[in-house]
């Protein structure tokens, strides 16, 4: 029950004047349940990545099993293996155009042949767990804030009922209570469905306080992959290829530089601020 | 796919040719088709391969990714060979079955029909290749000023050609981004009837057709935020300017045109096709 890739690469625009490696030999497994980050910045192939995961790009060359089948194999249904990891994609706007927000939500189990009344209850849980208000499920989706957009974006995918839930940077144009409440739930399912869940972020403090592994990716290659405390534990190279460790990782350090006798590896507020009292106590 | 298709499209290099004033890449061009239909002699088509193949080098664009770039009209090539060849009739009969004919005149019409389109389209696609499509719309709307005179609108006529060459990539892209949205959501694009299929195109359209209306509605708030108010007493930041190789490369065409006219007419050896 995992995901696994076996030296993905890609090329974009193949053949062409165009012609750009997006990913290069990168190689891992996913075990099902767990809460995985992907960080790396702009243009280093995160979204090329969480895009083959689901078969919507086919990688030039490499493997990828899911459930230990290969995806590329002939006659492999893509469209349950696209029911079972669901993808929201980063641009919401993208994928709204129903005439009103609880018909979009619908579009994904309609599309995996279930009944309307399934459809909508599929729905409108969905929607709750996403937080978005009832009295605009009628509304036209194009009326919508781009935050609100967002969390419809997200219920369609989720009304899917996926195994995989891939989010590529979900929270981008929320505010930090909405932000907050939106990776909240995705944790309450993950804690309760045993969803396996995959974030891309740009938020070193997102990551650190949800995910239990990080992928770091670096101009299309795999840079890092472990728990947090050990990738941020590189936080000077990381730094150098344009990311940044969580900020309680610069001040214990810095505590540390200055003398203080304490672990620099805890990445959350709570804990770096537990080691520092432990300092005290002593 | 669409993408796969190079006429027309911009091919990035570093070279003479894509330095070059896109008035005379127009020009030249031009004269190089006109060259091309008014000249009907065996040794005008040698002197016109020379010519295309030092044009090419210049370029420093790929000969295969010209080549493949002839694909697309492949089908159109052959049918227009293939009606030459059987239904054009003079000189000795070559070959007669049934209703099919060859006639002496019939090949070497298809034969230098053939030529005369690989030329043709080798030609203008190598402008293209070297030209961006703002510089050349530039170019057409320096070249068409003149026409100003007369009341055409030039100026806007330009401005709405290199929007409209500026948005098909966007819009391929967005495409693109908006059917992965779909497809990841189980949307079935290729299976069913034809009604079926255009049903299933409507997922696409409406975010495609929002995403349309909002760029332009962005792209003109933009221009009018920066004071775009049409063509009258509009200046250029970058004015075209003519330099020495821009007249040098005149002078190339015109003495290639000229050569190829005085082979046509003053030496003996040649194969008349009409
Ligand atoms: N459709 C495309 N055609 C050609 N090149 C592309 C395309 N999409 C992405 N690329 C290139 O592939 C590389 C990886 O892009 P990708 O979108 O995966 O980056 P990313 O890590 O998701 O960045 P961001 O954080 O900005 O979302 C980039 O250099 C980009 O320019
Ligand atoms: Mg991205």
């Amino acid at each position: 029950m995992s995901i696994k890739a076996e030296h993905l690469n890609y090329i974009y625009s193949l053949g062409t004047a165009y012609e750009k490696q997006a990913l290069k030999d990168v190689s891992f497994e996913i075990l099902q349940g767990q809460f995985v980050g992907v960080i790396g910045h702009t243009g280093s192939g995160k979204s090329t990545l969480i895009q083959h995961l689901n078969g919507l790009v086919p990688a030039t060359s490499g493997k990828l099993y899911y459930e230990g089948k290969n995806i590329y194999d002939e006659g492999y249904d893509m469209r349950a293996l696209r029911g079972q990891v669901g993808l929201v994609f980063q641009y919401p706007e993208h994928q709204l155009f129903e005439v009103d927000v609880l018909t979009d939500v619908c579009f994904g189990p309609k599309n995996q042949g279930l009944s309307p009344e399934e459809c909508e209850k599929r729905a409108r849980e969905a929607l709750e767990l996403v937080g978005f208000p009832e009295k605009y499920y009628k509304q036209s989706p194009f009326d919508l804030s781009g935050g609100q957009k967002r969390r419809v974006a997200i219920a369609g995918v989720l009304a899917m009922n996926p195994k995989v839930l891939v989010l590529d940077e979900p929270t981008a144009g929320l505010d930090p209570r909405g932000r907050d409440e939106i990776l909240d739930q995705v944790a309450y399912l993950h804690r309760e469905t045993d969803m396996t869940v995959i974030l891309v972020s740009h938020s070193m403090e997102d990551i650190a306080k949800y995910v239990e592994r990080i992928i770091v990716m670096n101009q299309g290659e795999k840079m890092y992959d472990g728990s947090p405390k050990e990738v941020f534990a590189h936080y000077k190279e990381l730094e150098a290829v344009g990311l940044a460790a969580p900020q309680v990782t610069y001040i214990l350090n810095a505590l540390a530089e200055k003398g203080m006798n304490i672990k620099t590896d805890a990445i959350t507020i709570t804990e770096a601020a537990d080691e520092i009292m432990r300092n005290f106590d002593d | 796919m669409i993408r796969d298709i190079t006429i027309g499209q911009y091919y990035p290099a570093k070279s003479i040719l894509h330095r070059l004033d896109p008035r005379v890449k127009i020009v030249c061009t031009l004269l190089f088709l006109i060259s091309l239909f008014l000249q009907k002699s065996v040794l005008g088509y040698v002197i016109a391969a020379v010519f295309l193949f030092g044009v090419i080098r210049l370029s420093r664009v790929p000969f295969q990714y010209i080549v493949k770039g002839l694909k697309p009209i492949i089908m159109l090539l052959m049918i227009t060979v293939l009606f030459n060849l059987f239904l054009t009739r003079g000189g000795a009969v070559l070959f007669h079955k049934w209703i099919f004919t060859i006639t002496e005149l019939g090949l070497s019409t298809a034969v230098f029909m053939a030529i005369r389109l690989t030329f043709l389209i080798i030609g203008s696609s190598l402008m293209t290749f070297t030209t961006t499509p703002n510089s050349l719309t530039d170019g057409i709307e320096k070249l068409l000023y003149p026409l100003n005179k007369i009341r055409v609108p030039v100026h806007e006529i330009a401005m709405m050609m290199s929007i409209a060459l500026r948005f098909i990539p966007i819009l391929l892209e967005e495409t693109d981004k908006i059917m992965k949205a779909q497809i990841a959501r189980g949307a079935d694009l290729e299976s069913g009837n034809i009604i079926q299929k255009a049903k299933a195109m409507i997922p696409i359209l409406v975010p495609l057709f929002v995403s349309a209306f909002r760029r332009a509605n962005d792209l003109a708030m933009a221009m009018e935020s920066r004071c775009y108010r049409g063509g009258d007493g509009r200046t250029k930041m970058k004015p075209l300017v003519y330099k020495g190789r821009d007249r040098m490369a005149y002078l190339v065409t015109v003495v290639y045109v000229i050569a190829v006219f005085a082979i046509g007419r003053y030496v003996p050896f040649h194969i008349w096709i009409f």
